[in-house]
């Protein structure tokens, strides 16, 4: 064992994470479903029953007690999330459901102050979240989609994305890490390519907020769009973070209370920022929760878990390739923990069924990502995704048992 | 054989398996025995979209009883019809559509008749169930 998994402690993270100690057919659990949902550590479950058991009230505008520790607490989880994520201001670090509502949000908002004819870029790569929001973008205001080709490694071709920007282009929207093949996208060199043509761009961090430190402000981005589960955190909550000056100049999304300066029957004026955007009682305790989540992170070492999730990813790919017909979808130079790959005569929901007999949690199928599967000509594919808290040892179960399944199905 | 009768010979078949992974490999064998459907009735009207997994159904009526044939390109899928055909097939419309396909619950494959499953199965028995419908 080398020097880096000691000092992350693999087994003491292990320990904050009850969910992850129990048996399911028979068989200890291992959890290698983490690019759909991560576990919650005990510190953000403990707070989400403390927010019910003590807290609990409807936010910024009760004058009693309860009311204003509500509201500061969930004020208090948006100012943790600022400077997690780097962010100049609170109020621009926007609560939202999760990755497709800040996406949706986008779409509709800033989508509301393009013309037709004006281009959109994303990536052969995307969820279906970051696809069809600009496709009915589209639709409702005659804009042009444009799709970045990626090669056989599943990386964007480059030369392709420089040669669709032009002075029409006016947003990309590509995704930091992809969810099916573990990409990591050269999001820093879009930015500035994007940029150098006055077009904004938008990054889904749905993924990369699991496994790397985000600095919105070094990247440039000027949105950048996350879920609370996928960090630790609750279901139902999300951030959108977005630049100042274009968030001040975007319509409201949704009407409702909140989002409001004044309402009369004349004219309504709307709230300033970040509440302009955040209609209706929100997700409380799931605000406040994702603060606690990212508190947790604060209290990890990033550089150490990077540093473990790869040697989770290289040992995984070495042992897999030792299997007889399978193939690897995504062999990115620059790749994060997640090992997309079919057997040869075998179908990932069969494979699938028999890892999960054998107490294994991974994901077959498109995960969301339909148009990737075309483009390798493949069903599907099974998907292990590994996080911090996952082990070698539990790779060398996975692999066994995988042996076994693709062994009885041929 | 009633209807009744074949799924409790299934459930008793099942019976002497106590894990799930012989349980499994039980199910795989079946669905490699059976060549379950004519190739050229693998037509995209036959098809049923799952998710994860697809499945083609044929339905053939000849008067009295219902006759089904099918397939899935994936084993499981393939396997768990296998038995559904076997307790479908030869019997009539009324029968079909009344049943509660008690074995599936027993043998403790009710997993794979969840819609959120998606492997087509759930949609091929309301299917196969409609056909018999149509028929009463």
């Amino acid at each position: 064992m080398n020097e880096t998994i000691v000092k992350l402690d693999v087994e003491k993270i292990r320990s904050q994470f009850p969910i992850l100690h129990q048996e399911v057919y028979g068989k200890p659990l291992i959890y290698f479903d983490n690019g759909a949902t991560a576990q919650k550590p005990k510190s953000v479950i403990d707070a989400i029953s403390k927010y019910y058991t003590k807290d609990n009230a409807n936010i910024h505008r009760g004058v009693h007690h309860l009311s204003q520790i509500a509201t500061e607490q969930y004020e208090d989880a948006r100012k943790i999330i600022q400077k997690a994520i780097n962010a100049p201001t609170s109020e621009q670090v926007l609560f939202t459901k999760g990755t497709t509502d800040g996406i949706n949000l986008v779409a509709f908002s800033f989508g509301q102050m393009l013309k037709a004819g004006d281009e959109i870029i994303i990536s052969e790569m995307e969820h279906h979240s970051n696809i069809v929001p600009w496709q009915m973008l589209c639709e409702r205001q005659g804009c042009i989609l444009k799709v970045i080709p990626i090669n056989e490694k599943g990386e964007l071709k480059m030369d392709v994305f420089e040669s669709y920007l032009s002075d029409k282009t006016k947003l990309v929207a590509v995704t930091h890490i992809s969810n099916t093949l573990g990409t990591i996208n050269p999001v820093q060199e879009i930015i500035e390519k994007a940029h150098a043509l006055g077009a904004k761009v938008l990054i889904d961090g749905a993924q990369s907020i699991q496994h790397t430190k985000v600095d919105v402000q070094e990247l440039d981005c000027d949105f950048f769009a996350f879920s609370g589960h996928k960090v630790f955190g609750p279901t139902g909550v999300g951030i959108l973070y977005g630049k100042k000056d274009i968030l001040d100049a975007m319509p409201p999304y949704q009407g409702g209370g909140d989002m409001i300066a004044k309402v009369t029957f004349a004219k309504t004026t709307y709230n300033e920022l970040p509440y302009k955007f955040e209609a209706g009682t929100p997700n409380i305790a799931g605000g406040i929760c994702l603060g606690t989540a990212f508190e947790y992170l604060n209290g990890l070492d990033m550089d150490a878990i990077h540093d473990h999730e790869q040697e989770l990813l290289a040992y995984a790919e070495s042992e897999l390739k030792k299997i007889d017909g399978v193939r690897l979808i995504g062999t990115a130079e620059n790749k994060t923990s997640v090992v997309s790959f079919v057997v040869e005569g075998t179908h990932p929901f069969d494979v699938g069924t028999l890892l999960d007999k054998q107490g294994i949690a991974v994901r077959t199928g498109h995960h969301c990502t339909q148009p990737l599967m075309d483009i390798f000509k493949i069903p599907g594919t099974i998907r292990a995704s590994f996080a911090f808290y996952n082990s070698k040892e539990e790779i060398d179960v996975f692999i066994k048992a995988l042996q076994r399944s693709v062994n009885m199905l041929l | 054989m009633t209807l009744q009768e074949k799924e409790q010979e299934i459930i008793d078949e099942f019976a002497i398996y106590d894990d799930w992974m012989d349980k499994y490999e039980y199910i795989i064998e079946l669905g490699k025995e059976l060549p379950l459907i004519d190739e050229g009735l693998k037509t995209d009207n036959r098809l049923i979209e799952g998710c994860q997994s697809r499945v083609w159904l044929h339905t053939d009526f000849d008067g009295e009883n219902m006759q089904f044939s099918a397939d899935s390109d994936a084993i499981i899928t393939k396997g768990i019809i296998a038995l559904l055909i076997r307790v479908f097939n030869n019997e009539s419309p009324k029968n079909i559509a009344s049943s509660s396909l008690r074995f599936i619950d027993e043998i403790g494959l009710h997993e794979h008749l969840s819609p959120t499953r998606s492997n087509g199965l759930a949609s091929m028995i309301r299917t196969m169930k409609m056909e018999a419908l149509k028929k009463v």
